[in-house]
């Protein structure tokens, strides 16, 4: 396979590829030139033309999202999503590290294309150095003219501030996002309204997610037809990909959306393969929300469509987590679990007690305490909760049981094998400590 | 270790002297312009007080409802929400060790025991001394370099637990190399003393999570 030229990531490991000067020597902020010129409309349809999906999980096309809103606002907002709490992806992070003006420059191109007065960065908490990083390029930019009044001499002005979240996963669903900013709790809000119609401020509102709005600023600049034209019809555009736990090179690579799941492992220019001893058991290839794959289904593309015919939730974040045949499965079940019980915001029962009951009898099971039927407990109540029933407001129960199901039913026979192991005894002791 | 009942029933002795300085509660407000409401200030100004002061108390929680014009119950309904502020004193130094999946399979787990040996302390608990309280957080986005942990603000990558020993050792294991923004740090008039790293026995986030 031909070695993909970035896109996205072409300032990496450029000297100083954070300062504005560097930017702008590299061909930075000429697509914002050329996008002041055009309108606000035919913005939207080059994205629109370009199918940009958004690059947060979900997978929307960012240029409808934008067609949303209604066409006789006086104000709107966007919000930029850079919460990136879905473990284990990293890839927002190396892009606001790596080239926090590409992220300015399609932040202010997707202003404009929406008519926005004001943009807020999201930033999770825990990116101390992104933070420090992605402001400073912030204040570069305000001082070069690029952001704030009058930007570049034309008639269009744009405010954009970072805000800064406080260590919650759910502050990355679009409406719980919206909350945070608003000073509340990050409780998701029932849709509709959707933000397009009444988000932030009750105003109109944009989401969208950093890794979509760092494409913008290359559709403008080379057009959607030369956007569409990268990887498969229905998941077009670069894409990047994370790949982490015990393989020769973990990190960020970018590529067409015509990869597989093996690519990524084991291609000497992305993952290269596992460490050396180590073999592979699994592996969660879209964050852990979407579901795991064994190491018989390597063979997934990494695009939007195929990963459902694998039982999987979708592409989520692309960002892979490998572990090898050392780790017991009842070890990552009971991790998966433990994350979704920390992190449901309480609002729905059903997400609340369900995500707190999987992650009680995951932690069973792993301290040698399980029973048979726990296995059937759990997929039973993955079955009732979230979105696809229609029982939620947000998807987190949706991330929580897929990556649950799968690897109950994917590797049920090992899970079996390790409750028929237990003595019995031993478990009775076990389950007296607990609880 | 043993469950540590926080003692609620016990006013924290607070003075009569406001908590919050002018130039503290002026950097809050210098926060108002960027929002439509004087509410959506309340993170930065949690942010600044925890900077400032160490820990947001109630007093503090009720001075910054003050400031952004809103009611004291408000300002807890939102901190609680969020993992990041505390409402007792913690330590100088703050590790937040990962405990996500990639840092569980590459070792974060015997990492974060070794740090517990170390310091002695559990998790929620801070040091005698006051330097350190450790803490888990859900992925840090640090995973190309698991095991990883922050101390304060700097991400430390690839940790191994042969490392903690002289990571602990290292005063300057809290400094980042990139430049700083001061948006969120405390005011430079304000010379106000940290109200943490006290006694040390203060030991818990109100949050004792499902773990």
């Amino acid at each position: 396979m031909a070695k993909f030229e970035p896109i996205l990531l072409k300032n990496r490991g450029v000297v100083n590829s954070t300062a504005l000067k560097v930017y702008e020597s590299r061909g930075g902020y000429q697509a914002l030139r050329k996008a002041l010129k055009m309108t606000p409309e035919t913005i939207t349809e080059e994205v629109k033309k370009a199918n940009l999906r958004g690059r947060g999980g979900a997978g929307f096309p960012a240029g409808v999202k934008w067609g949303f809103l209604p066409k006789d606002r006086t104000r709107t907002l966007l919000c930029v999503n850079g919460d990136e709490s879905e473990p284990p992806t990293f890839c927002n992070r190396v892009l606001m590290e790596n080239d926090p003006h590409q992220l300015i420059e399609g932040t202010i191109i997707s202003a404009f294309a929406t008519q926005a007065q004001v943009a807020y960065i999201y930033l999770r908490v825990e990116f101390h150095e992104v933070f420090h990083i992605v402001q400073k390029a912030i204040d570069e930019a305000y001082a070069a003219g690029i952001l704030g009044k009058n930007i570049l001499g034309s008639d269009y002005s744009l405010d954009c501030y970072i805000h800064r979240g406080a260590g919650a996963y759910v502050c990355g669903e679009e409406t719980g996002l919206i909350e945070s900013i608003e000073g509340k709790r990050g409780q998701p809000r029932i849709k509709p309204p959707f933000p397009a119609i009444e988000g932030l401020f009750r105003l109109p509102t944009v989401v969208n997610n950093v890794e979509t709005l760092s494409c913008v600023p290359h559709i403008i600049e080379r057009g959607g037809d030369w956007f569409s034209s990268i990887g498969p019809e229905h998941s077009t555009g670069p894409k990047l990909f994370s790949i982490s736990g015990p393989v020769k090179n973990p990190g960020c690579y970018e590529a067409a959306m015509d990869i597989t799941m093996r690519d990524l492992l084991e291609r000497e220019d992305m993952g290269g393969g596992m460490l050396p001893g180590k073999k592979l058991k699994g592996v969660l290839p879209g964050g852990i929300s979407m579901g795991v794959l064994t190491a018989d289904e390597l063979d997934m593309k990494m695009d939007f469509a195929d990963p459902a015919k694998y039982g999987l939730l979708g592409l989520g974040t692309a960002a892979a987590v490998v572990f090898d045949e050392s780790t017991d499965i009842r070890a990552v079940l009971r991790n998966v679990a433990r994350f979704y019980a920390s992190e449901s915001c309480g609002q729905c029962t059903q997400c609340r007690e369900g995500t707190a009951w999987m992650n009680k009898m995951a932690t069973r099971i792993e301290s040698g305490a399980g029973r048979n039927e726990d296995l059937d407990i759990l997929l039973e109540t993955a079955r009732n909760m979230g979105m696809m029933p229609g029982l939620s407001i947000c998807g987190l129960p949706d991330g929580a049981t897929f990556p649950i199901e799968t690897i109950v039913k994917k590797y049920r026979g090992e899970l079996e094998a390790a409750i028929a192991a237990q003595s019995a005894e031993a478990a009775e002791q076990i389950l007296q400590t607990m609880n | 270790m043993a469950w540590k009942a926080l003692d609620r029933l016990t006013p924290v002795a607070e003075g009569e002297a406001p908590l919050l300085s002018e130039a503290l509660r002026e950097k809050i407000r210098s926060f108002f312009p960027r929002y439509e409401t004087k509410r959506a200030a309340l993170l930065p100004a949690l942010h600044i007080v925890q900077n400032t002061l160490g820990h947001v108390s109630y007093q503090a929680m009720e001075e910054i409802a003050e400031v952004l014009d809103i009611h004291p119950s408000d300002v807890l309904d939102t901190l609680s929400f969020y993992t990041h502020f505390w409402t007792h004193p913690k330590g100088e130094k703050v590790i937040t060790v990962c405990r996500s999946l990639s840092c569980e399979v590459m070792g974060g787990k015997e990492v974060l025991d070794e740090i517990k040996k170390q310091l002695g302390i559990g998790l929620h608990e801070t040091t005698p001394d006051g330097k350190y309280s450790l803490v888990t957080e859900e992925c840090l986005a640090g995973c190309d370099h698991s095991a990883c942990l922050l101390i304060n603000e700097k991400l430390h990558k690839c940790v191994k637990p042969e490392d903690v020993a002289k990571l602990l050792a290292d005063e300057n294991n809290d400094k980042i190399d990139s430049e700083r923004s001061d948006l969120f740090d405390p005011p430079p008039e304000s010379a106000v003393t940290k109200t943490d790293a006290s006694d040390g026995t203060s030991d818990a986030n109100e949050a004792q999570e499902g773990n």
